[in-house]
Formats: C-alpha cells, structure tokens, sequence
C-alpha cells in the first residue's frame, strides 16, 4: 500500500470550552495524515467521519484490519489526491478511538462513563479546530465531510469561516429533524434497557453488546434504500430452501442486519454511541446563530461567507438518501445563496441510500475531485 | 463566417460568444439554465469573472462541478427566489425564456437577481417559422426550434416584438440588442423577419 499511515494523537494544550458550559481538561485527538504538507500549507485537507468513522480512512482499521473507511476516494491518484494534498483525519471527541470519549479515563483514573459531558457537533469541532491550531494549519484547503462529518464541517465553515478556503458537505443536513432523532432514540433505549449497560459503568464487565447491536441493526437500515436492500436481498432464505417456523434468522436480510449488528460491537463503544447520537440530535445549526427575534434563519449562521468573501461550497446529496434527502441539502445551498457564498449542489442519482458517498459511484468522483481543483 | 474560438478552443455558439465580449472583467455573474458550463468556462477564463450558474439537469450540473465551476443544481421557476437583490453584475439566460413557466416572472427575477440581465431566445416570428404556419400549416421544425411541437421544452413561444413589448409593459430598459440568422449578425432592420435568434441586454433603473 502506497498510503503510509502515521498513527498519532495530540494533546489539546487548554482546556476545551463546551456548548454546555463547562471545559474539558487533558483532551487528546486521535489522528492520521496522508501525504505531505507544502511549505506554506496551503495543501491541507481535513475529512471529518461519520457517526461511527474514525480516522482510518485510507489505512488499515487497526482493530478489524479493514482497508480504509475512504479509501476508494483518498489515496495517491485518487480524488483527494494524496499525490499534492495533506489529507487529515482525526477521531472526534465522545467517540472511542483515541479521542478523548466516555471510555476515557478521568482524572481520577476511572473511565468517564456518564460523568462525560454532553457534547455537541460544535464542540468536536472545536477539538478538531484545536487540532489544527497544534500542526500550525491556520487555513485548510477543503473541509470534507459526509453525513455527520458534513454536520461538522458546516459547522466549522459558520463557527471558524477563515479555517476552510473550500467546504464539501456529502449527503448531510443542517438540522436534525424529528424523524432522524427519533431513529437515534430507539439505538439508545436499546442500549440502555441492556442489562449490562449499568448506567453506562460497565467497563470493568461485560459491555451492553446486545443493545449497542440492536440500536446499530435499526440505524444500518436508514442509511440504506429499500431499493437496495430488496437488490440485495428481496426475500431470499438464508442458508435453508423453507421457512423454520421459529425465529431464527430465516431472511438473508435478517442475517445480514445481525452480523452488522455483532461486527459493531467489536470496535464500538455503546456509551460513545449515546454520546455521538446526542450531538447529532442537538445539531440545528440555524439555532446556534438565532438573534432571538423571529425564526432562526439558516444564513445567518453563514455571515462570515457574505458576498463570495469567504469558502467556496459543494454539496452533494443521493435521491436514494431518506435519512438527510435531497430539500435539506437545497436548505443549505438555499441560505449559501442567500448570503451570495459560491455554491455547488448536485443531486446524483444511487441506488444505496445514505450511504451512497462512500460507496462506488463515479460521478462522486468526478464531482470531488473537480471541486478541489 | 466562422465564430472565434474560446480560450479553450472550442467555439461558442454566437449568441454566447456576443455575452462574453460584453461582460467587464472582474464582474458576478449568474448563468441561469447555464447548460455544461461552456460560457461560465469562457467567462471565468477570459475575464476572471465570479461565474456561477443554476442548471436542472443534474447530469450537466456534474460536469460543471467536475470542470470547478460553481454550479447549483436547482430550477429557475423557483429557486431564484433565494438570491439577495442585486446580487450579481448579470444574470444570463440564454434560450431558456421559452421553457419558463412564467416567462413575465422569469425576466422580473432575473432583473431582481442581476443589476443587468442578457436574455437570449428563439425568434418565433422568423421568416422560416412564418411559413411552416402559413404554408405548411404546421408547427415550424427550423433550426432555432430543432424539436416537434409534442416534446419541444419550449413551452412559450416568443417573437422579437412581444419580448419588446413585454418589456415596455415593465418598464424595463434596453441597453443593447443583437440579432442573428444563420449564425451571423445581422442588422436591426426587420430583424423581427430576419432574426433566428434575438439577444438583449436589459436593465430595470
């Protein structure tokens, strides 16, 4: 593999401010890089992941030894060509591969668990900014993010518009709607009513494993098309010619949700998986930037791109995608334009769903790597 | 006579050839129904002009996107709602009036949008149309409106004197005015007989 990984993490020197008041002594960000930083750099690009990403996008998982999250689309020759960009990517805080999260131990040598503040997409954002502050990058070359690595680099291009020159938001939302947090609220009952779960002090024991996989079993399903999943598997028996009258997993698609569900609970962390689901339900990025008078407008929170003096914008959405469809990215593009940022916005066509951006789908390509020429 | 080539080498076709030679440098442009991009290209090459553009046509808004341009998928009707006043130097819409919904609501938008506006459309009342109607007795099938009656997107029809007249019922000014036949320019004399295509530069003040 041409891509060398560089496994790193760096200490946040201050304490990090929270939306919910209080700051977070000691916060460690867990990153890889790609490629190499010019001179002046200016060749920087951060990827921010997703729910359950980390900062392997173009290298091996260390845990599960899976190729790269992104690797289709990062890589030397790829659209974000680590051939001339410094590709960034680094584990958001509240999660749990080597970002400080609820896993993490507090200073009194136990593990955070529910004593972890609540944080917000604003708040990984701040760790991330805080990141770049640390490898001296005062203005990157494109934020990228896909689904709630969008969320954080909208967020980044309203809170801290002179740190991205381009901003490239992927099948995202500006808000969470009462739908998407209601999908999120059955992942964490289910993790919750799991016995093991304790209140979310379950490290020295068994994890709540059946919850977590229960709660990613209902999320998988959002960020998948029923066209794709009727491809994939229609009605087809797994492994037997009839029915077993009885409940095991009798449908390939059953089957299919279980292993998703067991394979999570491997490298994820039920209390990082409230924590994260939580921010995103609070994400409402219009709401941040309220005056109080009146409904909060989306623009405002885009004043520092007035009049094409700030980023240029991309957004791209799938018409397959029913967890952050088409209008809520022409929401974001709506209030760009109503600031008079340079937008982009395209709506391609896919058959998978949410999760149409990481997977294969040339004109994404074509349409990534245009706008970071 | 062949039209010039743009700094790409391709031509432009004449009547976004006659825009690009009028647009000042360093200007906002918007290219509503601005196709794969061709005139945003030209422009931003040649005069280091903020182009952006609006297209319906997602397969065409990719490759815009693909080439770097600015370009938001979206439909004129309705989403040029969403610009400030003023917002651009020109807004552009090149042989896209006839497919408007609302051609008279089109034209107050894109004077809204832009502080002057280039409309440029298929002259329904060229000598060649006139005489399918009158001799034929059927829907012209001319070069300017290459498509039949039944999938034709041209939806509003238009000849040189209504477009003029349109615009003395709004008040609106013309600034300039070109015509075409055959892809030259001709004269203004009976240009509502002799023009293919008409190309105005417009403003509200």
């Amino acid at each position: 593999m041409a891509v060398t990984p560089a496994l790193s993490s760096y200490t946040l020197p201050d304490p990090l401010p929270l939306d919910n008041g209080e700051a977070l002594s000691g916060v460690e960000i867990a990153y890889e890089t790609y490629g190499k930083l010019n001179a002046d750099k200016s060749n920087a690009v951060l990827i921010c992941h997703a729910l359950t990403g980390d900062q392997y996008v173009a290298s091996d998982h260390p845990m599960t030894g899976k190729p790269g999250w992104w690797e289709r689309m990062v890589g030397p020759g790829k659209p974000v060509d680590t051939d001339n960009l410094y590709v960034i990517c680094a584990n958001v805080i509240g999660s749990c591969m080597g970002s400080t999260g609820p896993a993490s131990k507090a200073s009194d040598g136990k593990p955070y668990a529910m004593r972890f503040p609540v944080i917000t997409v604003r708040d990984m954002v701040r760790g991330l900014v805080g990141l770049l502050d640390g490898l001296g990058i005062a203005q990157l070359h494109t934020v990228i993010g896909g689904s709630m690595g969008g969320m954080q680099a909208l967020s980044m291009a309203a809170n801290f518009p002179e740190r991205a020159a381009r901003v490239l938001v992927l099948a995202s939302t500006a808000r969470h709607s009462a739908q998407n947090i209601a999908f999120h609220e059955v992942g964490r009952q289910a993790i919750m009513a799991d016995p093991n779960w304790r209140e979310g002090d379950y490290y020295s024991g068994d994890a709540p494993d059946s919850g977590l996989a229960v709660a990613r079993m209902a999320a998988h399903i959002t960020y998948l098309s029923e066209e794709g999943l009727t491809d994939k598997f229609g009605r087809r028996l797994q492994n037997r010619d009839s029915k077993s009258f009885g409940f095991d997993a009798d449908f390939q698609v059953e089957s299919y949700l279980r292993y998703q569900g067991s394979g999570f609970t491997q490298r994820f962390d039920a209390n990082s998986y409230l924590y994260i689901t939580r921010a995103m339900d609070y994400f409402d990025l219009a709401e941040e930037f309220a005056s109080g008078e009146g409904d909060a407008k989306l623009a405002d929170a885009f004043a520092g791109h007035a009049m094409g003096k700030g980023a240029r914008f991309c957004l791209v959405s799938f018409d397959t995608d029913w967890l952050y469809p088409t209008a809520e990215s022409r929401h974001i593009v709506h209030a760009l334009n109503a600031v008079g940022a340079p937008v982009s916005f395209v709506e391609l066509s896919a058959p998978y769903g949410h999760d149409s951006f990481l997977l294969e789908l040339p004109a994404l390509d074509r349409v990534v790597e245009g706008f970071l020429k | 006579m062949s039209a010039p080539s743009t700094s790409h080498g391709k031509t432009l076709r004449v009547d976004l050839e006659m825009i690009a030679s009028q647009v000042a440098p360093g200007t906002r442009v918007l290219d509503v129904g601005c196709g794969d991009g061709t005139l945003l290209a030209e422009l931003q090459a040649r005069h280091n002009v903020d182009a952006r553009g609006m297209e319906i046509d997602a397969t065409r808004v990719e490759k815009c996107v693909a080439r770097g341009l600015s370009v938001m998928q979206g439909d004129a009707d309705r989403d040029l709602a969403q610009y400030p006043d003023k917002a651009f130097d020109y807004t552009i819409l090149s042989q896209t009036l006839q497919t408007s919904a609302r051609p008279d609501q089109m034209l107050d938008e894109l004077l809204r949008v832009g502080k002057r506006a280039f409309v440029s459309f298929p002259n329904f009342a060229h000598w060649r149309t006139r005489a399918a109607l009158m001799f034929g007795g059927k829907m012209p099938v001319t070069q300017a409106i290459p498509i039949s009656w039944y999938a034709t997107p041209n939806i509003h029809h238009v000849t040189i004197t209504d477009f003029r007249e349109l615009l003395g019922e709004k008040g609106v000014t013309i600034e300039k005015q070109w015509f075409f036949s055959g892809g030259k320019e001709i004269g203004a004399s009976s240009a509502n007989w002799r023009g293919e295509f008409a190309l105005f530069l417009l403003n509200s003040d």
